[in-house]
């Protein structure tokens, strides 16, 4: 992969990456998510919204392979690449950012091969992509929240996934490493890769191609501007969400999970 | 001086015990870093000690000791794996039920009135009495492991660093488990041998925790466990030759103090830092 990858397809063209059709997963046969129906084409971001526990999770859990369609139909046109939550990595795991990144070339090789020079200059790349080449050799857990995230993502490139997820990237993050994420988001999309992202930040959705809203059930899916209305927020995120008085209008505002009042 | 070192292998007794240290050394350094940082070890001392039955029932049968440790392992694995579905106790609890019933279960056997003499080899191991053949079907277990691990490599490392993604980067976890365990049996088998069936687990576990301490990546991490375990095991047989103690019991002994000395040397290099 070179530092400038042309695009894999024109954004927004031809077949969808994803499509899922009245979707429903969960864990034993009763379901803990129904009813998701949205397409993930080429070179779209979507924001998938939900309070914790609404099936963000779940889904992307599915769209691993982890867990088999209860009802539905659910299509993949390529296996997709994860860039999970490093808080359940093991941060104490001896190895570099470089081994992570060469965790990308698992899938590409025969089993009884080892990486060598071709796999070893790829990982650089995908490092270098992410701006974190000069830290390659550093162990993966002394890097900082938004340098793993990062790492991780660079493993999704060295895999050359077309279908990027992210759960949650951006928790924990300050605003410098958020920021640059979120550019890297949009270089990954531009490049014609479809990415899933989850997020419990509503004003960052707005920015991205599609909102999906998850509730244990799908809520609303569309282009932000015409989807996140009061009504979709408030059967997304149930009474977790209050309106507050703003200059020329209201602000809607996401209470953190510990603020509801539990009813179970 | 020289002959103080060189006195000990001048016997062909001592000089397959060297050989078979060799072994178990790359054995245990090497699957023991997996061992570690899977955090296997509570499954090695249940796989050693569950076999024990069919080691005591091996000698009384007089068939080599590696067959019946072999259905020992396969027996007890299929117990715990059995326990472990018990519902409202607990995996580690049932584990611990299984392991004692069948760790006593050897005993009951080994106590009876016509057991060879020697029993007590299978307990503490008979490093020393290690035969040719011994050797040679240690050596080719002992290869096969290096030879599995070095080709799964990437695998188990995809699998120990993050479980949840491995399979959307085409690792099983399914299968690194399967594969790991499956190693860790050989390594008991190797392992029971020399070291019996209470101190299998000290070559297992102990150097591999001692160069955990000592290195930040895996490969050098291996390399330090693997000499860590040799030069203990020597160091127990020369102990072994001039105290006139258990050799066994010294290997193992030696490799414990081997993960103390390097956890001090952690705490004064943390302390200075």
């Amino acid at each position: 992969m070179s530092d400038a990858s042309p695009p894999i397809a024109p954004p927004g063209a031809g077949a969808a990456l994803v499509t899922a059709a009245d979707l429903a997963v969960g864990y034993s046969a009763a379901p803990v998510l129904t009813g998701v129906s949205f397409a993930l084409h080429a070179g779209e971001r979507i924001g998938v919204l939900g309070p914790n526990g609404g099936g963000k999770t779940t889904l992307f859990r599915a769209l691993l392979d982890e867990l088999r369609p209860l009802a539905g139909e659910l299509r993949l046109a390529v296996r997709a690449g994860t860039v999970p939550q490093t808080e359940r990595s093991r941060l104490d795991f001896p190895v570099s950012a470089l081994d992570v990144a060469l965790m990308g070339t698992i899938a590409g090789r025969p089993w009884w091969r080892r990486p060598g020079r071709a796999e070893r200059a790829a990982a650089h790349a995908a490092l270098r992509r992410v701006g974190l080449d000069a830290l390659a050799e550093r162990s993966f857990g002394e890097l900082s929240g938004g340098q793993r995230q990062r790492v991780l993502v660079a493993r999704a490139l060295v895999q050359d996934a077309r279908i990027v997820l992210l759960d949650e990237p951006f928790t924990g993050l300050d605003n410098v490493s958020a920021q640059r994420l979120e550019q890297l988001l949009d270089e990954l999309a531009a490049e014609g890769r479809g990415v899933l992202i989850a997020t419990h930040d509503v004003d960052q959705a707005r920015a991205w191609d599609q909102v999906l809203c998850l509730n244990r059930r799908q809520v609303a899916f569309g282009p932000p501007a015409q989807t996140l209305t009061l009504d979709v927020l408030a059967a997304t995120y149930g009474r977790s969400i209050v309106t507050l008085p703003q200059d020329g209008g209201e602000r809607l505002a996401i209470l953190p999970p510990h603020h509801h009042d539990h009813d179970h | 001086m020289l002959d103080v070192l060189t006195e000990p292998f001048s016997a062909g007794i001592m000089q397959r015990a060297l050989l078979e240290i060799l072994i178990l050394g790359a054995v245990g350094g090497a699957l023991g870093c997996w061992i570690v940082l899977s955090e296997l070890s509570y499954g090695a001392e249940s796989l050693a000690h569950g076999m024990f039955p069919g080691l005591v029932v091996a000698a009384l049968a007089g068939v080599p000791l590696l067959l019946g440790g072999a259905v020992g392992i396969l027996v007890a694995a299929l117990a715990v794996a059995l326990a472990g579905r018990i519902p409202g106790i607990g995996r580690d609890n049932s584990v611990a039920v299984v392991v004692t019933t069948l760790f006593g279960l050897g005993a009951l056997l080994a106590l009876s009135p016509d057991v060879p003499p020697g029993i007590q080899g299978l307990l503490f191991g008979d490093i020393l009495g290690t035969t040719e053949g011994d050797l040679i079907a240690g050596a080719a277990l002992a290869a096969g492991l290096l030879v599995a691990l070095r080709l799964m490599h990437w695998r188990l490392l995809a699998v120990g660093f993050d479980r949840s993604s491995a399979r959307a980067v085409g690792a099983s976890p399914l299968v690194a488990d399967a594969v790991l365990l499956t190693l860790l049996a050989v390594a008991v088998l190797v392992a029971v041998q020399g070291l019996g069936n209470l101190l299998v687990v000290a070559v297992l576990v102990a150097p591999a925790a001692a160069a955990r301490l000592l290195c930040r990546r895996l490969l050098p991490m291996m390399v330090a466990a693997v000499a860590i375990a040799v030069a203990a095991g020597i160091a127990g047989l020369y102990l072994s030759y001039y105290a006139k103690v258990a050799a066994g019991a010294s290997v193992a002994g030696l490799m414990v103090a081997a993960y103390l000395l390097a956890r001090l040397g952690a705490l004064v290099a943390s302390a200075r830092a």
